[in-house]
């Protein structure tokens, strides 16, 4: 049986691990309410712009865009979203997880798999396979618009480069406090958006007048589109993440307050028995003295 | 007083402006322009620069940054990536991202570098246009 001091070293440890514990969870739901409102503030601008994007996409000719190209696909690029930090669960390692089979599935097709990596895990994950073509670390703390309209403009040269047939975008969405899920999100080719909300619309207020002409709007906003995409992703993550983090350190701090409990029975059975030893050795003392 | 429209500028950190005015002035891609209420629906890509907006006799001065404009059902939607009023601009911001986008912009010229020119010409842009709203108000 461990020693009376061990144990109590022990339990206070213990105590001090779930004291971290829980105000990392305080801390994540705090800025999960950050994110959050991050997320419904962006949530007019990219309703709006997919509004905008079907009531274009319906007169325009797909193949004159270098966005739009539809080939043959030899290449796949996809854009892994991950959190910049741990300590949030399973959250990171079921996105790598699911871009880990789906670049298995690709190659079993015999196509080629690059990858872009956003936030430090999936970088970490990935950097040994050799495939990782670019990676954006240590920015999901504190993202703007314009974070993600760097990466994707690298995205979009590369796509009409040629050397990615197609991209798509692996992210963690977050479908509630509780649940977080990886999800895949095609990004290139643009794909036009038809909405049939769209065209009954049209029929009320009637044709727009553009200016310029619809290609060349269409050509102003494929790329604005790729960053409402891409930040979109990220803000999905930003949310994730913390939420994850939150249920993460909830089990942690209950985890803590098991261990103490069982180390408060191993402690006081150790105490007891200590107590009970030395009364055996006094009262056989006693008993010797009488003679 | 005169008939309405619905000014509504959204951009990714939220909806910055949402009011009923008398006339909206933007920077289009082929001029500016101006929309009075119950006009025939329209889509423009946007420039960066001065957005003005009436109420009375009152009027606003917004920078905005990229983006384009659509106007149906008497409501008139900017969507760009950044919108700022006058009075909430940080001109000694904009002045060191002036200087900061001409030396760039020197940099980039001497080597070639179009992507880089492109990048910096909008910021120099962006930068005068803050300067000139802040100076407005």
């Amino acid at each position: 049986m461990a020693s009376l001091k061990e144990v109590k070293n022990k339990i206070a440890g213990v105590k001090k691990t779930a004291q971290i514990t829980k105000a990392m969870n305080m801390v994540a739901s705090a800025r999960l309410r950050g994110a959050q409102s991050k997320m419904e503030a962006f949530r007019p601008y990219s309703s709006k712009f997919e509004e905008a994007m079907s009531n274009l996409s319906g007169g325009a000719n797909t193949g004159s865009f270098p966005l739009m190209e539809v080939r043959n696909v030899a290449t796949v690029e996809i854009v892994i979203v991950t959190s910049d930090r741990g300590l949030c669960g399973s959250f990171n390692a079921n996105i790598n997880k699911l871009a880990e089979k789906k670049i298995k599935a690709y190659e079993a097709e015999g196509k080629k798999v690059s990858i872009v990596c956003v936030g430090k895990k999936g970088h970490q994950y990935f950097k040994k396979t050799g495939k990782i073509r670019k990676s954006y670390t240590d920015i999901m703390a504190a993202f703007q618009m314009f974070h993600a309209r760097e990466i994707a403009q690298d995205i979009a040269e590369n796509f009409v480069n040629g050397a990615a047939d197609k991209v798509e975008v692996l992210y963690g969405h977050f479908k509630s406090v509780a649940i977080q899920r990886p999800a895949v999100q095609d990004m290139l080719p643009v794909q036009p958006v038809a909405s049939e909300q769209a065209s009954d619309k049209k029929a009320i207020s009637g044709d727009y007048i553009y200016e310029p002409s619809t290609e060349e709007i269409m050509d102003v906003m494929q790329p604005l589109y790729l960053n409402v995409i891409l930040y979109h992703a990220m803000l999905e993550v930003g949310a994730s993440e913390h939420a994850a983090r939150m249920t993460a350190m909830d089990n942690a701090t209950s985890a803590c307050r098991d261990i103490v409990n069982n180390l408060t029975l191993i402690y006081n059975k150790a105490r007891q028995a200590a107590v009970t030893g030395e009364l055996m050795d006094i009262v056989g003392g006693a008993e010797a003295l009488k003679g | 007083m005169a008939q309405q429209i619905r000014l509504e500028v959204v951009t990714p950190n939220g909806a910055v402006v949402s009011e009923d005015v008398d006339i909206v002035n933007a920077p289009g891609y082929g001029g500016d322009f101006g929309v009075l209420a119950n006009h025939a629906p329209f889509l423009s890509t946007i420039r960066i620069g001065l957005l003005t907006y009436d109420q009375g006799k009152k009027r606003e001065n917004l920078m905005i940054s990229g983006g384009f404009c659509e106007v149906s059902n008497n409501k008139i939607t900017f969507l760009v990536e950044s919108a700022e009023h006058g009075k909430q601009i940080d001109v000694d911001r904009a002045m060191r991202a002036k200087e900061r986008a001409e030396q760039r912009l020197a940099k980039a010229s001497q080597h070639d570098d179009l992507i880089n020119r492109t990048r910096a010409e909008a910021a120099l842009q962006r930068a005068l246009a803050r300067m000139k709203v802040s100076k407005m108000t």
